[in-house]
């Protein structure tokens, strides 16, 4: 298992390696030229761009950019430099990613219970009215644009209501809103999932079993049924969470948040661009640290799979 | 079929299933009753409706789609079909238990085989983990398989040790009848005769009646006290396995017969039954048999006939006997 | 001889199956009255914007600040946005931009997904290797990262959304097309046309795409749904269309300052958003249904 989980480790190398590239190469075809922008107007005489230029390498030939990017990424954490306050992009990341992370982990915990709970229920009373009901609010669920579920809910609670805050981030009550937004199509795709896998696996001939010993129901549900139908949930999970850092991006900024998603959006609209690239990295890299772990969890889950590695 | 030793007595059972394309009667008028000790050997094609009478008399059908529309099944007596699920539930696996067709799926993937078994000792007598555990392992030893294989789940078993699990869960608890759905279809020849010895001998050795499932002759002349043959729903001849080697009188046994080679014969052909079952939603209205049947008469056609005891405890559903 | 072998096989199987299973399947897609309806809705989409300027009773872009931020009336019957323009008109219209995203972007995704995926499965070896590898790249960053990323370097605008949201769907084609190619490949009809002699181009087209068809066709049905939501989102934060051309998430993103007093002005677009998705959605289950009955409950 360990051994597993080593190798595992190691391809993540040449993905994040292959993930830099792109953003690097992307962030090299971006218009505009750095040392301009970061001089601004009144610092931008044609001598100092050109100094600065050579100080920060862009004379330099692609394939010696990318080397220096990846060293100053592995050796110093460095993500280049903000344009509009001239932190390092790194330390702006540390200061807004917790915030995004606290955010997708309430949102993943909401869309798991409420999307488990509800796939079961509609599974084990398949084409009741509870199913019904349950399949076609999972079917609007996925179909909502979540900038637009934000809004609303922003509407409804926030200003006709008063009973939720609409903006910031200072208090669990603050993060209710935004959670639910983000956790809404995750919660139904889970929902969704879940049902059918359940419905695939009540239909095994070992369920039948569980029941020919005379086993109650709930118990060949949740020991015999669920146990098998969480292996591609999980998998599922492991998916939604890059869609929900995704959601967190749009929903951050309808909210908000001061987190990496609003940075990002702000960033977009000032033309930030080594803080949305810098962005875009951290969270490919937070995804697939996510994958990994649940890639291992699967093995976990199915002992088909963990004999294999052992 | 002598009353006082009734284990198993069913009268009437129909069962239909509701599908889109109507309505499928899958049992029909079912009559049926065993002894104890006996072993009856239900025969009959695919889809002849075997294993849903007994998931029938497990109540383990799934509703919708199935559906019991009326009879009686007693068991011990005491009529299954008004037992509460709570009372279902204590039955079985205690007193009827169930083997399934496949034993590549019908055990747990992601539960060890002595979990298995231990849940169904546990379910059913008062005794701790670590003590269903070890006698989990017993019942192992019981069925060929060494007890420290316990620990493994069920991928790490070849098919047939597989089945032998199986077996061994369903007998745990001593059940009174024991019910195998084609318990070795699924497994080389090889195997399924070292598999049939063992359940034979468990069979003896615990004394359980046994209903056991089958579309292979071979294995019910091997086994099987008592035979009933299924077509369509309903049981067209039933009797001792003598009644029914050498004096099969319905035309669809006889046709089953036809369709074993006899190595012993000059002339090796095979006489095939012609035709397929009849379309399950859209059954004859007479005999069922009527539309594949080589004796078929005008009465045939239109009226379903009637069971009769032609000998001793030799019942034949056809107008021509 | 070989000329001979080469037609019969590939008469074989793949097209004489082929009729009779399209027929079963419109069959079954028309018994499924959520994809009936969903397949209605995409109708409704799609003569909206060819027909737009025939419907839309007003001017789409054309300002009236003396009419702005109507509630919904007779007049107006979503009400007006901040520069006075008919908001019914601005959604007819908008329906425009999502319908050819949705469709040129998954275009564009299914022909390179599709030819990078062929590829890399008939020819295996160190060529699937790199491409499936670029895959994975791709696919370790959510497609909406992705799409910001390509379209603040390539610029905003139409065409390089489409550009973009193509590059972040097209994985899954190719990882669809990859597998349903590596499962095609080895099959008896693909060896007999083989060995007779057929060009690799000849047994691509002619045995392996339409066989691979059904997951890809399902795939595309989903992936539209995406697209759309994909460019309103892009829209939304302002990498996407520009105003004053009317797009759902655009005019969402504008309403967002009105939202206390004029809720109208976002609940319409972002209604239409949905409406797309969500019709796009009930297709993809009718057609997943309709395509393999193995799947259906």
């Amino acid at each position: 298992m360990l051994k597993y989980i080593i190798r595992r480790v190691l391809m993540l190398i040449p993905v994040m390696l292959g993930v830099s590239l792109v953003v690097f190469t992307l962030m090299y075809i971006t218009p505009g030229n750095p040392a301009e922008i970061l001089l601004g107007e009144e610092g931008g005489s044609k001598e100092a761009i050109e100094l600065l230029e050579e100080e920060m390498g862009l004379n330099d030939p692609y394939i010696v950019r990318f080397g220096r990017f990846i060293w100053n990424l592995v050796s110093k954490g460095d993500l280049g430099t903000c344009y509009a306050t001239r932190q390092p992009v790194s330390q702006r990341i540390a200061q807004t990613f917790p915030n995004t992370l606290k955010l997708a982990g309430l949102s993943v915990g909401l869309a798991v219970v409420i999307g488990v709970v509800l796939g079961i229920v509609s599974a084990v009373k398949q084409y009741s009215i509870f199913d019904n009901v349950a399949m076609a609010l999972a079917m609007l669920g996925t179909s909502m644009p979540n900038f637009w579920q934000g809004l609303l809910l922003m509407i409804l609670f926030s200003i006709h209501l008063q009973w939720l805050p609409a903006s910031g981030f200072s208090s669990f009550k603050h993060m209710i809103l935004p959670a639910v937004t983000i956790g809404t199509s995750s919660a139904a795709v889970i929902a969704r999932m879940t049902r059918s896998s359940m419905l695939e696996v009540i239909r095994q001939d070992y369920i039948s079993t569980a029941r020919a010993k005379g086993q109650s129901e709930i118990v060949v549900i949740l020991r015999h049924a669920l146990k098998n139908a969480l292996i591609p949930i999980i998998t599922t999970v492991g998916i939604r969470f890059g869609v929900m850092m995704g959601g967190a991006v749009l929903t951050e900024s309808i909210f908000a948040i001061p987190g990496i998603g609003k940075m990002m959006v702000d960033a977009i609209k000032a033309r930030n661009y080594p803080v949305v690239q810098g962005g875009v990295l951290v969270i490919a890299l937070a995804f697939s640290v996510v994958n990994l772990i649940v890639d291992i969890l699967y093995a976990f889950a199915d002992p088909r799979l963990k004999s294999q590695y052992r | 079929m002598e009353q006082k030793n009734l284990l198993l007595k069913i009268k009437d059972l129909t069962i239909n299933y509701n599908t889109y394309d109507g309505i499928v009667k899958a049992v029909e008028g079912l009559n049926l009753s065993m002894s104890n000790g006996q072993t009856l050997g239900l025969v009959g094609e695919t889809g002849a409706g075997k294993t849903t009478t007994v998931k029938g008399i497990m109540r383990l059908l799934p509703d919708p789609p199935a559906k019991i529309v009326r009879g009686e099944i007693y068991f011990d007596g005491e009529n299954l079909l008004k037992k509460s699920k709570k009372e279902m539930r204590s039955i079985r696996g205690k007193q009827i238990s169930m083997i399934f067709q496949d034993p590549m799926t019908s055990l747990n993937p992601v539960m060890t085989v002595g979990d298995q078994i231990a849940e169904t000792i546990r379910l059913h007598n008062d005794i701790s983990k670590k003590q269903s555990f070890e006698e989990a392992c017993t019942m192992l030893e019981q069925v060929g398989i060494k007890g420290e294989r316990a620990g493994d789940y069920p991928h790490q078993l070849s098919g047939g040790m597989k089945q032998r699990v199986v077996i061994a869960m369903a007998l745990a608890c001593n059940p009174k009848l024991l019910i195998a759905d084609e318990p070795t279809t699924a497994l080389d020849v090889t195997i399924q005769a070292q598999v049939l010895e063992m359940m034979k001998k468990l069979i003896a050795q615990y004394n359980t009646s046994v209903i056991m499932i089958t579309h292979d002759l071979g294995i019910v002349a091997e086994t099987c006290d008592y035979i009933a043959i299924m077509y369509a729903g309903e049981i067209v001849e039933y009797g001792t396995k003598q009644h029914i080697f050498l004096n099969a009188k319905h035309p669809y046994t006889k046709g089953l017969f036809a369709c074993i080679p006899d190595i012993t014969a000059e002339d090796n052909k095979l006489t095939p039954i012609e035709g397929l079952m009849p379309d399950p939603t859209n059954l004859p209205k007479g005999c069922k048999f009527y539309p594949r049947c080589p004796m078929a008469g005008k009465e045939c056609e239109n009226e379903n006939p009637a069971n009769k005891e032609i000998e001793n405890g030799h019942f034949v559903k056809c107008h021509f006997v | 001889m070989s000329n001979v072998t080469l037609q019969e096989s590939s008469e074989l199987v793949p097209t004489y199956k082929k009729k009779s299973q399209k027929a079963e399947v419109w069959r079954r897609f028309c018994r499924n009255k959520k994809a009936v309806v969903g397949l209605i809705m995409l109708c409704v989409l799609i003569f909206a914007a060819i027909f737009a300027q025939y419907i839309a009773p007003y001017d789409p872009i054309e300002q009236n600040l003396k009419n702005r931020l109507q509630k919904p009336s007779v007049e107006h019957i979503f009400g007006t946005d901040e520069l006075g323009r008919d908001i019914l008109s601005r959604v007819i219209y908008g329906s425009r931009i999502s319908v050819s995203v949705g469709l040129i972007a998954v275009g564009i995704a299914c022909l390179l997904g599709g030819f990078l995926g062929a590829i890399a499965g008939y020819y295996g070896g160190s060529l699937d290797n790199v491409i499936m590898r670029f895959m994975d790249i791709a696919m370790a960053i959510p497609s909406i990262l992705l799409n910001i990323a390509i379209v603040s370097a390539l610029g905003s605008g139409l065409q390089n959304m489409m550009i973009a949201i193509g590059i972040s769907t097209m994985p899954r084609y190719c990882r669809i097309m990859r597998s349903s190619i590596m499962s095609v490949r080895d099959q008896e009809f693909v060896e007999a046309s083989k060995a007779a002699g057929a060009s690799d181009f000849f047994i691509i087209t002619q045995h392996i795409i339409p066989n691979s068809m059904a997951p890809m066709i399902v795939q595309i049905s989903m992936s539209v749904g995406t697209a759309i939501l994909s460019c309103a989102s892009l829209s939304f934060i302002g990498l996407g269309i520009e105003p004053p051309t009317p797009e759902w998430g655009a005019m969402l993103s504008t309403g967002r300052d009105f939202i206390r007093n004029s809720p109208h002005i976002t609940t319409f677009p972002g209604a239409a958003i949905m409406f797309a998705i969500y019709a796009m959605n009930l297709i993809g289950d009718g057609l997943r249904d309709a395509l393999d009955p193995k799947l259906k409950d």
